[in-house]
């Protein structure tokens, strides 16, 4: 039997309306207890939590490990290492590898991969289309049982409005989320940015906010038609916005997410070209920003999901129409939340742990997202308070591609623990 | 020594009223160097210059050529079919390679937005844009602010009209750009689906029909209006881009006043522009051309760090 006691911290757990400096009791793995002076128990471990946010280990549902295929970029091992390393206990692995994960052996090896590293808890995601082709549906059923947890052809939107329908309908046997990249393919072909004054200015062509919004508003009317579940992955513009407040109005069946870029970044950035701010979808402009910022405050949007991409530095260096979209975003999150989203009051730390923790478990049935008693004890221990400077080298992700590199960001995560067992300690 | 202009010419965005100015009035001594028995000055001697070419150019090509040899510099031309993608070697490679050769300057011609500011930012040489995807190119601009000044007498207050495919134009940026700067008022004229998103933000105006422009304007500058925008389905036909857009001898014959008549050139003739406009007595494409080779002479020897006065004494000493 192992026993930790963490002492003196702010425990914050949204999913019990818990946000209380007190005691919180982790027994072989689990959560055991929370109160006031638990006392000390005979053979505890003590750990002194004073000053630290406790709170339900951060869970995100969308991020690019690049294995197997792509190992030069990250590797399932290095995506859970920079999971812990940004509080995350709970990831869930998009399908879009080399080859993709479209049937139950490869939805074995990423599970497989994700236990032997053992830093985080690796979700699959399976394809909706075989070889994500947009054609004929994959397995979800042989998907599920070897551990998928949704499906998705993220990178691939997909256009056939009776594909979409009729994964929609079968998910619905599993119980399993579509999770869908939306974007009007010959509407934003050849894009490389939001389509504005930026992109008419550095001669770059855009991607409107429309091709987002089209398939956004395809996807809601088809969730209603068939009354599946439809997550809407890296929302990006305020018509979006609308639309999923209008779908949850009616209802519907309909989770989404926002990634830190979007609610940090505007298309300004691309300015000088930095293959850094290019992305798919793009960075739109401030009042799209502020309307995915609204969204997160009033559960319009229901979870922050980073879109975690690493490229190798050589594919960033390099013009920009011809740069991979994407960047790498699971060790700045919780600091972006914090500095963009909780220090100007848009949101209580309770809340963005219920965008960041709560949410993506609930809606996609994962282990963690509470301190319930009984639960896992994957824990996220940080420092609100502290700051630390990004540098893209001693990040760990294989890959460095962030904008952020050599900023100063508030939060610093002191420990990550999955199963009461420590995945990530703070190096002083 | 450093130049007026900075390490490189990326783009006009960026410039100064006294900048831009600055390279036209060099431009004027350099205009006399091309009409000698012997069109030479020792200006850049000894200096080396890559012309890199990444897209096929003969008119910007030739010019800058001619404007590095009357300069006296020593010159390669470097053309490569494609992106440097497509050839194997990305651009940064590239750039680490003409470094290691230790060059003076660099032209760059290149099918990507931001091509010319992503090799200025790595290599210690100047480098001079000729082009880059739909973004700028500067002495295209530079040489169209001279032909308007030359022929009109300034840039200040004039009404110049930029008629075409705008969306797909790094002509038209740097013209924008470099117009609004001198303090001229500036429209574009084109059918919707090529005109940019949020253009007006830019400080121009719309016109919808070609016919409200030449009644406004001062002059035209006529984009070539690429083929494969019909194919990319822009526009439904040549012959109604024409009907619609094209400059010709009917639509000028009803301007309440003349107008100079510019193109960048190549022109497709009965497109965007009519012949006999092409060859009539407002039209100053020739004499753009002529400038061009001035106007690439100025900005060489200025990024060089030459002084202006000297240039305007003839430049014969050093």
């Amino acid at each position: 039997m192992s026993l930790q006691l963490f002492r003196g911290g702010r425990v914050i757990d949204p999913s019990q309306r818990l946000d209380d400096v007190t005691d919180l009791l982790v027994r072989d793995g689990r959560i055991a207890d929370t109160g006031r002076d638990l006392g000390n128990p005979d053979g505890a471990t003590i750990v002194d939590a004073t000053g630290l946010v406790i709170a339900p280990g951060l869970i995100d549902v969308h991020v690019h490990l690049r294995e197997p295929g792509q190992e030069d970029r990250e590797t399932i091992a290095t995506g859970a290492a920079s999971a812990a390393a940004g509080g995350f206990t709970g990831i869930c692995a998009m399908p879009n590898t080399d080859p993709v994960i479209d049937n139950q052996a490869a939805v074995g090896f990423v599970k497989a991969r994700g236990v032997a590293a053992a830093l985080a808890r690796v979700y699959p995601i399976g394809c909706i289309s075989l070889g994500q082709r947009g054609e004929q549906l994959a397995e979800f059923g042989e998907m599920v049982a070897a551990g998928a947890v949704a499906v998705s052809d993220d990178g691939h939107p997909v256009m056939s409005s009776q594909l979409m329908r009729t994964a929609l309908e079968y998910a619905k046997v599993f119980g399993i989320p579509v999770a869908d990249h939306c974007e009007d393919t010959p509407l934003a072909h050849g894009g490389a940015m939001h389509e504005g004054i930026v992109s008419t200015r550095l001669g770059l062509k855009g991607i409107p906010a429309a091709a987002e919004e089209i398939h956004v508003a395809r996807d809601c009317i088809l969730a209603e038609l068939t009354g599946g579940h439809i997550h809407l992955c890296h929302m990006s513009t305020r018509g979006s916005v609308e639309l999923i407040r209008r779908a949850k109005e009616k209802g519907l069946s309909v989770t989404a997410e926002a990634a830190p870029h979007h609610f940090t970044l505007t298309h300004e950035r691309c300015e000088g070209y930095d293959t850094n701010a290019k992305m798919n979808p793009p960075l739109r402009e401030a009042e799209d920003r502020d309307a995915i910022r609204a969204a997160l405050a009033d559960g319009t949007i229901d979870c922050i999901a980073t879109d975690h991409a690493p490229h190798h530095y050589d594919a960033k260096e390099r013009e920009f129409d011809d740069a991979p979209n994407g960047i790498i975003g699971l060790e700045t999150a919780l600091s972006l939340a914090l500095r963009e989203l909780v220090a100007p009051g848009l949101l209580s730390l309770s809340t963005l742990i219920d965008r960041m923790s709560c949410a993506p478990a609930r809606l996609w049935h994962l282990d963690g997202g509470s301190l319930r008693r009984g639960g896992v004890a994957d824990l996220v221990l940080f420092d609100p308070a502290g700051s630390w400077t990004v540098d893209p080298a001693r990040l760990r992700s294989r890959s460095r591609n962030t904008p952020w590199g050599g900023e100063v960001l508030p939060g610093v995560v002191h420990a990550t623990m999955v199963g009461g067992r420590t995945v990530h300690q703070r190096t002083p | 020594m450093t130049s007026i202009l900075g390490k490189d010419l990326v783009g006009l965005e960026h410039l100064t009223r006294e900048q831009i100015t600055a390279i036209l009035d060099t431009a004027e001594p350099f205009k006399e160097v091309s009409e000698r028995a012997i069109k030479k000055v020792p200006a850049l001697r000894g200096k080396t210059i890559v012309n890199l070419f990444f897209e096929a150019s003969t008119r910007t090509r030739i010019s800058f050529e001619f404007a590095e040899k009357r300069l006296s510099a020593d010159t390669v031309n470097v053309q490569s079919a494609g992106s440097s993608v497509s050839k194997g070697e990305t651009l940064v490679d590239t750039a680490r390679n003409l470094e290691a050769m230790r060059i003076d300057m660099v032209v760059i011609r290149h099918g990507s937005s931001g091509a010319a500011q992503f090799l200025g930012d790595r290599i210690r040489s100047n480098v001079i844009n000729a082009g880059d995807g739909k973004h700028e190119h500067p002495t295209q601009a530079l040489l169209d602010l001279l032909t308007l000044r030359d022929r009109l007498g300034r840039i200040e207050g004039l009404k110049v009209c930029i008629v075409g495919d705008v969306l797909h134009s790094r002509v038209a940026r740097s013209n924008i750009w470099g117009l609004t700067r001198l303090g001229a008022e500036v429209a574009v004229c084109g059918p919707p689906t090529l005109l940019p998103s949020h253009v007006e933000e830019l400080g121009v105006r719309v016109f919808r029909r070609v016919e409200e422009a030449i009644e406004w304007a001062d002059a035209l500058n006529v984009l070539r209006l690429q083929l494969e925008r019909m194919q990319a389905g822009f526009i439904p036909s040549l012959r109604e881009y024409n009907r619609v857009f094209g400059v010709t001898t009917e639509k000028l014959a009803r301007a309440p006043k003349e107008l100079l008549i510019l193109h960048p050139g190549p022109m497709n003739r009965g497109v965007e522009i009519d012949s006999d406009v092409a060859d009539g007595e407002h039209s100053v494409i020739l004499p753009q051309v002529t400038n061009g080779v001035a106007v690439r002479m100025a900005v060489l020897y200025l990024l060089a760090g030459g002084a202006p006065d000297w240039a305007a004494a003839g430049g014969d000493a050093q």
